[in-house]
């Protein structure tokens, strides 16, 4: 502990204050992770600075989720390239016989993307089909609590949303009774571990998202909870 | 191509608008990057995620973009950011609000110390996939993203906050 101070006061990090921001982040392997995890129990200072880097770390992803996204000009303008493209080489599809490289490879390369769209549609109308059969058979209805992930407008008023990432203690009925008292809803599911939920059915004003952001920070099973789009 | 396009272009606008801090290029970047991912489809080894390809592709796009600008005009707008932040009046009347100064912050960072914050805390890549994205050693990563951490600190003592570290 006196060791690892002393670095901090001298300004020379650590190995395990270099790591802490990766901690922060959950990205650290586990065995790393338990390394900080011991240190942070031992250090004091060190748990100081991993509050300093929590609030870092939440506010860069706020900041990141303000930019928006791109216009559909880029979209646009990137499937107009690549049909500019030349055709593919059968070299390209090396995995399949010569036959089917020799057919792909005479699609035009939006051909080539629209037909692998058009695959994942009808993949996902089968799943339609087959989970609407099993809904059907079911003796109770029941409603699942996401919604769907389309744009957010920043410009409409809607409800709050937040990025949320559960403790890894935090139990499926732990996290149903939040969602509950909340009257909250997972719109998204992000990667690790982070869910995106939305908050009621009406827009709140800056003072009561403030509020909820802090109230919902300070749920037991809630490891980090960031205002969002 | 659309499938892989509709899942990653917002974040890699995100981190390409955050170097380049203009949205029209930030725009033309994320259609060149597809664009060689297009093209390069069958190089990619499945060694690391789609997501590093795509940061790795993204930064040297920004970086070159990034070169034809005039280095004058970039010191000048780095400046100018992080003077704003001192001497706007509206940011005295936020200095109690360390959200919206850190935010400020942030954004006057570097462009080496935006994107690797941006890299570990929004992108949530490991240590090895920055080295990867940005090609430097794994333990240069680690100091440099501390040294970021210093730097961001200093940037918001000038601005009236103290957090208690360094």
């Amino acid at each position: 502990m006196m060791a690892l101070s002393k670095q901090m006061l001298e300004q020379e990090p650590g190995d395990i204050e270099l790591l802490l921001p990766w901690h922060a982040a959950g990205t650290l392997s586990a065995r790393d992770a338990r390394r900080v995890e011991e240190a942070l129990a031992r250090d004091p200072e060190l748990a100081k600075q991993f509050a300093v880097i929590r609030e870092e770390y939440a506010e860069t992803i706020s900041l990141n989720e303000t930019l928006g996204a791109p216009s559909s000009r880029a979209m646009q303008k990137l499937f107009a390239a690549i049909d500019a493209e030349p055709a593919r080489q059968p070299s390209f599809l090396g995995g399949l016989s010569s036959r089917f490289a020799g057919f792909f490879a005479s699609l035009s390369p939006r051909t080539l993307a629209w037909s692998a769209t058009l695959g994942a549609i009808a993949l996902v109308l089968q799943a339609g089909v087959i989970g609407a059969v099993l809904v059907k058979n079911q003796p109770g209805t029941f409603q699942t609590a996401s919604l769907s992930t389309g744009d957010h407008d920043p410009g409409v008023a809607t409800p709050p949303r937040a990025l949320v990432r559960f403790t890894p203690e935090a139990k499926v009925a732990d996290i149903t009774a939040l969602l509950d008292t909340y009257q909250a809803s997972i719109v998204d599911s992000a990667r690790e571990g982070m869910f995106r939920l939305q908050f009621g059915s009406k827009p709140m004003s800056k003072d009561e998202v403030a509020s909820l952001m802090q109230k919902l920070q300070g749920e037991k099973i809630v490891s980090l909870a960031v205002q969002a789009q | 191509m659309q499938v892989l396009y509709g899942r990653h272009h917002v974040r890699v606008f995100r981190f390409g608008l955050r170097l380049v801090r203009d949205e029209q290029i930030a725009e033309d970047l994320i259609s060149e990057v597809f664009l060689d991912v297009w093209r390069q489809a069958g190089k990619f080894e499945g060694r690391s995620a789609v997501s590093t390809w795509l940061l790795a592709i993204t930064r040297f796009k920004a970086l070159s973009a990034l070169r034809k600008r005039k280095d004058a005009e970039l010191n000048d707008e780095a400046a100018n950011a992080i003077e704003d932040t001192s001497d706007d009046p509206e940011v005295a009347a936020t200095k109690k609000d360390t959200s919206e100064a850190l935010r400020k912050c942030l954004t006057a960072l570097s462009a080496e110390h935006r994107e690797i914050v941006d890299l570990v805390y929004y992108h949530e890549k490991s240590v090895e996939e920055v080295a990867e994205i940005v090609g430097i050693p794994e333990n240069t990563v680690k100091t440099r993203l501390f040294y970021a951490r210093k730097k961001l600190a200093e940037l918001l003592k000038a601005a009236g906050v103290e957090r208690g570290w360094p």
